[in-house]
């Protein structure tokens, strides 16, 4: 494949909406081709062998084809979004384990999200990978170790010097405003 | 939504986004979120952490049929019927609904002694979760942990030394934590509780009861 621009974040969202409306191939080749990679390493680093990461990304990626009408950029950035479908492939292919999943939210035609609220949480997103970058070493590594699965709940800190205040009442917000819609 | 009062630690919350927790922790976790939307919230932006280090992970080498590989693994599934929401409007929400194969009048009770009962839930052995029912006003037996205890309320209320747990409060109670939660009268009190080592109770009868009850 040959390697091509990386578009803003917001613009991954149109993307996956391409993908959503229009079954459209030429956009997922390029998601395809910024998150395969970064996926099949993720895995890796969550203790895969190169072919079983290799597999596992496959069948993520193929699943984000296939779920891309359940993607809501109010809840979730698209690089948020596609780590949920890698995390939940790591467990089926590496711990042979079923993963209960939260309730749905309501949906239907009514539930396209709120313009303001895809913006906002687009914007905490940006903030967030900012805080992250600027976080000391060792808090870093914490939090990798955690999402790599080196660490068991009981030795997770839950300081981890993250501000997720403000990305959380976003959130809350975006919730409280479909629920809303939905009566 | 109902008012909860008692949440998940921000722990498990990191645990279920990373996906390192036990099956049977993850499906107390689910269950709580499907009546929570503050933790709702709390999880997605946890997630949020995960995308961020989704992203910036650095490349791996990917095959060089990966791309077609993938796109034969589409066609593959286009057969796949379009799955509905999971929305449940019973007692259980879906996810629990799903591990007991319908709502409260599928769960296949057993008498645990002392006229509560229980139905341990099939999962991962790493972890065990059951449904306990309490009557209204009873006691459950006084225990310590070994290990987390998790108790999620779903119908009627309990209380116990510290506190008062309704529908969607979650208890998470660990070796520190000695208490005898009891039902509240007027309802008998349904809990989802995880444990990921074997209660032990404090006196000898319970203690005998312990392997029959397998908790």
């Amino acid at each position: 494949m040959t390697a091509s621009r990386t578009p803003p974040r917001g613009e991954w969202v149109q993307h996956l909406q391409k993908i959503r409306d229009h079954r459209d191939q030429a956009a997922f080749a390029e998601v395809f081709q910024h998150f395969a990679p970064r996926v099949k390493s993720f895995l890796m680093k969550s203790g895969a062998s190169d072919t079983l990461a290799e597999e596992a990304m496959q069948e993520a990626l193929a699943a984000v084809w296939q779920k891309a009408h359940l993607f809501d950029p109010s809840r979730a950035s698209p690089a948020t979004w596609i780590f949920t479908i890698a995390r939940n492939r790591k467990i089926d292919a590496l711990r042979k384990q079923n993963r209960p999943e939260p309730e749905d939210l309501p949906w239907g035609p009514e539930a396209e999200p709120d313009q303001t609220d895809v913006l906002a949480l687009a914007q905490e997103t940006r903030k967030l990978a900012q805080a992250m970058a600027e976080l000391p070493q060792k808090q870093r590594e914490l939090i990798e170790q955690a999402y790599y699965g080196d660490l068991s709940h009981s030795e997770i800190a839950a300081q981890t010097g993250l501000p997720l205040g403000t990305i959380k009442s976003r959130l809350r917000l975006a919730l409280d405003r479909l629920r809303h819609r939905m009566k | 939504m109902t008012q909860i009062n008692h949440h998940l630690s921000e722990e498990l919350l990191i645990a279920y986004s990373a996906g390192t927790l036990p099956e049977a922790f993850n499906l107390v976790v689910a269950t709580h979120i499907s009546l929570c939307d503050t933790c709702r919230a709390a999880l997605d932006a946890q997630d949020a952490v995960g995308g961020a280090l989704l992203d910036e992970s650095p490349d791996a080498v990917v095959g060089d049929d990966a791309y077609a590989k993938t796109l034969a693994l589409i066609a593959d599934q286009n057969t796949t019927p379009v799955q509905h929401p999971r929305i449940s409007d019973g007692v259980l929400p879906s996810p629990l609904q799903e591990y007991v194969g319908g709502d409260i009048d599928a769960i296949r009770w057993k008498s645990a002694g002392l006229g509560v009962q229980q139905a341990i839930l099939k999962t991962s052995k790493d972890a065990k979760v059951r449904l306990l029912r309490i009557p209204a006003g009873a006691a459950v037996p006084d225990h310590g942990h070994r290990g987390t205890e998790l108790t999620l309320v779903l119908q009627g209320a309990f209380r116990d030394e510290a506190d008062r747990f309704g529908r969607g409060d979650l208890e998470v109670a660990n070796e520190d934590v000695e208490h005898m939660p009891v039902a509240e009268v007027g309802e008998d009190c349904i809990c989802l509780a995880a444990t990921d080592a074997p209660l032990k109770f404090n006196s000898l009868v319970p203690r005998l009861a312990q392997s029959f009850l397998r908790i």
